[in-house]
């Protein structure tokens, strides 16, 4: 499929313009500037992805490489789909999920109409605000245990402070009913100013002539706000869903590095778990399987996804 | 505009102002706590309520260098006087310095395989950025929507197979192993970017060049180049920060010779628990020139942040 599509990107050149050119044609061009990234994707990307999918119907097990690889079929698919603690896996990875994108979207607007007011000093400040997803998420992650001690930690300080509470009376990664909230709490802190620099981005996209428009035919700012700011934002909120979703469906350093999954397995989301399969008890084939299955799930779900996300677009 | 309906009045931008910049106060905290732990004592640390105001050391910097292993007054004495700070630093909590600690390895692999996996990406997105911009290429979506795709991988699903072929090649645990692992990661954001970043060169500037006689590759090289450099500059910003934050494979496919700091930094532990100065300082060195560099290059990271997606 590779080959063809790289004859025919040949082909797509005017002969008569690679003619005009001396040295290398733009056919051998062409060739030379995407082969080498596509090799490498191919190579690093979809020859492992192949691996996967055929690993996921064998029994094999990397810390056993002398004993038989069988085909074991759809046995492996039918176990993790009728396997109960994959599917409290899953209940959590979908808490997680719902929880960071509906606060990130609402705080992550609200940020950005706010900045959108240009008030003086608002890059600086929006500057400052960007810095945590800036950073190494296993590194600020882990610093994040110690905020969260009860007692010494800040943030259970912050929390007594404010609501009078005692600072080591509760313990935010070690409560069964608090830990996931504990995960939603700093991924909302890192990735909020993601959400809110696509909505800036949209909001600046809007003319503001639309606004004098609507002025001059004596809209009032609710109607304003409701008519033209949210149907033009929208599009640009859901591809920062978009993006959040896939991220955090993924989500691995960060809580990995805060929680572990525990207490328990309570914040076990897939990422950890599957880790767990593959790297812990080394049940390769299993684990492979399961991949696949998450791929699919994330691919599919983005798939049906955008093509809401270009409705949207197109309305 | 001398006048305009649709600027905010004096009254709403101080509001919506001074809410941004409390939220702004807020979200840095924890980032000014880490460097504030950083040089702290131990014990003030961990004092309750947490300290605010306290006598910076570097003992936590010290720390995060060395390993130091305790000893008894006696065998202390017997050591006479400590010949240097760091070791007159240590020598008053009853400890004496026996080595230094892997950490600056761990950073100096962040720092290599940073930079190469960088570099290579660049070269490799410049270069299909250019022909994806400038070819008639076939499949063109199809290829760029593959390229994003393998974005969408959780990076444990391809962790399998790569820990499996990198250990038949020979690669698990090399520089070279990951250097090509994190650029085939960052090659999406790569091709992505810079083809945006091109499409919006004239495409005349290199007609016109074609026409003075340059080859088609020279024309790349003297005039798309220099015009597409900011870009350049920004996606390989971009491309770095992201290899130097990166953990999953990092802890998976790496444990010696080629662990980066992000895997290693959680682990630093005290000669008596858990050393919380010392993981401060270790994040602080990590952290902070990652900050230096968004808040020095802002107007030019907004774009990448959000994947080129959303084009100014």
């Amino acid at each position: 499929m590779l080959k063809s599509s790289v004859e025919r990107v040949a082909e797509a050149t005017p002969h008569a313009i690679a003619k005009r050119m001396h040295g290398l044609s733009d056919r051998a061009l062409a060739w030379l500037f995407v082969a080498p990234s596509i090799v490498l994707l191919l190579a690093v990307n979809i020859f492992p992805l192949i691996w996967t999918i055929r690993l996921s119907f064998t029994n094999f097990r990397v810390n056993r490489p002398n004993a038989e690889v069988e085909f074991v079929g759809l046995k492996n698919y039918l176990n993790i789909l009728s396997d109960r603690d994959i599917w409290l896996t899953m209940q959590a990875t979908a808490h997680f999920l719902i929880w960071t994108i509906v606060l990130q979207v609402l705080i992550g607007f609200s940020l950005a109409y706010l900045i959108n007011k240009k008030f003086r000093g608002n890059d600086l400040w929006t500057t400052i605000i960007v810095l945590p997803m800036m950073l190494s998420p296993a590194v600020v992650g882990n610093f994040w245990t110690f905020l969260y001690q009860p007692q010494i930690g800040l943030f259970n300080y912050a929390v007594g402070f404010l609501t009078g509470a005692d600072p080591s009376s509760f313990s935010m990664i070690g409560d069964v009913s608090l830990a996931p909230w504990a995960i939603v709490i700093v991924d909302t802190w890192m990735w909020t100013p993601f959400v809110m620099l696509i909505c800036l981005a949209g909001l600046r996209s809007i003319p503001p002539s639309i606004y004098e428009a609507a002025e001059c035919d004596r809209a009032s700012k609710w109607r304003q706000f409701w008519t033209i700011t949210i149907p033009l934002v929208l599009p640009f909120l859901m591809l920062a869903v978009l993006f959040r979703g896939i991220e955090n469906f993924k989500m691995f350093d960060l809580v990995v590095q805060l929680t572990g999954g525990g207490p328990g397995s309570i914040t076990e989301l897939t990422s950890i778990n599957l880790k767990r399969e593959a790297f812990e008890k080394w049940r390769t084939g299993y684990a492979s399987a399961y991949a696949v299955i998450l791929f699919v799930t994330v691919f599919g779900l983005a798939s049906i996804y955008v093509k809401a996300l270009n409705k949207v677009k197109q309305r | 505009m001398s006048y305009s309906v649709t600027e905010p009045s004096l009254r709403q931008k101080w509001f919506a102002g001074s809410l941004v910049v409390l939220y702004a106060l807020i979200t840095i905290l924890p980032l000014v706590w880490i460097i504030a732990t950083s040089f702290k004592t131990p014990a003030d640390a961990i004092a309750y309520p947490p300290k605010t105001f306290f006598t910076p050391t570097v003992e936590g910097y010290v720390n995060v260098f060395t390993t130091r292993t305790r000893l008894s007054p006696e065998q202390l004495q017997a050591l006479g006087e400590p010949t240097t700070w760091y070791d007159k630093l240590v020598r008053k909590d009853g400890l004496v310095i026996s080595g230094p600690s892997r950490f600056s390895e761990r950073f100096t692999n962040s720092v290599i395989i940073g930079f190469g996996s960088t570099v290579l990406c660049i070269v490799l997105g410049t270069a299909a950025a250019y022909a994806f911009s400038r070819f008639k290429v076939p499949l063109k979506d199809d290829l760029l929507f593959f390229i994003l795709s393998t974005r969408m991988m959780p990076p444990i699903a391809v962790a399998i197979p790569i820990f499996l072929m990198f250990r038949s090649l020979g690669l698990s645990d090399t520089h070279a192993g990951m250097i090509l692992l994190y650029t085939a990661v960052n090659l999406s954001l790569s091709v992505w970017l810079l083809k945006g970043f091109i499409d919006e060169i004239p495409i005349e500037y290199e007609e016109a060049a074609l026409i003075d006689g340059y080859t088609r590759f020279q024309a790349f090289y003297k005039v798309v180049l220099p015009q597409a450099a900011t870009g350049i500059a920004s996606t390989a910003i971009f491309c770095l920060i992201f290899a130097w934050n990166e953990y999953a494979f990092a802890v998976l496919l790496t444990s010696g010779n080629a662990q980066t700091a992000p895997p290693f930094i959680p682990t630093i532990i005290g000669v008596s628990g858990q050393d919380w100065p010392a993981v401060a300082a270790g994040a602080t060195l990590f952290l902070v020139p990652v900050m230096v560099f968004t808040i020095l290059l802002r107007k030019h990271l907004l774009r990448g942040i959000t994947f080129g997606a959303v084009r100014k």
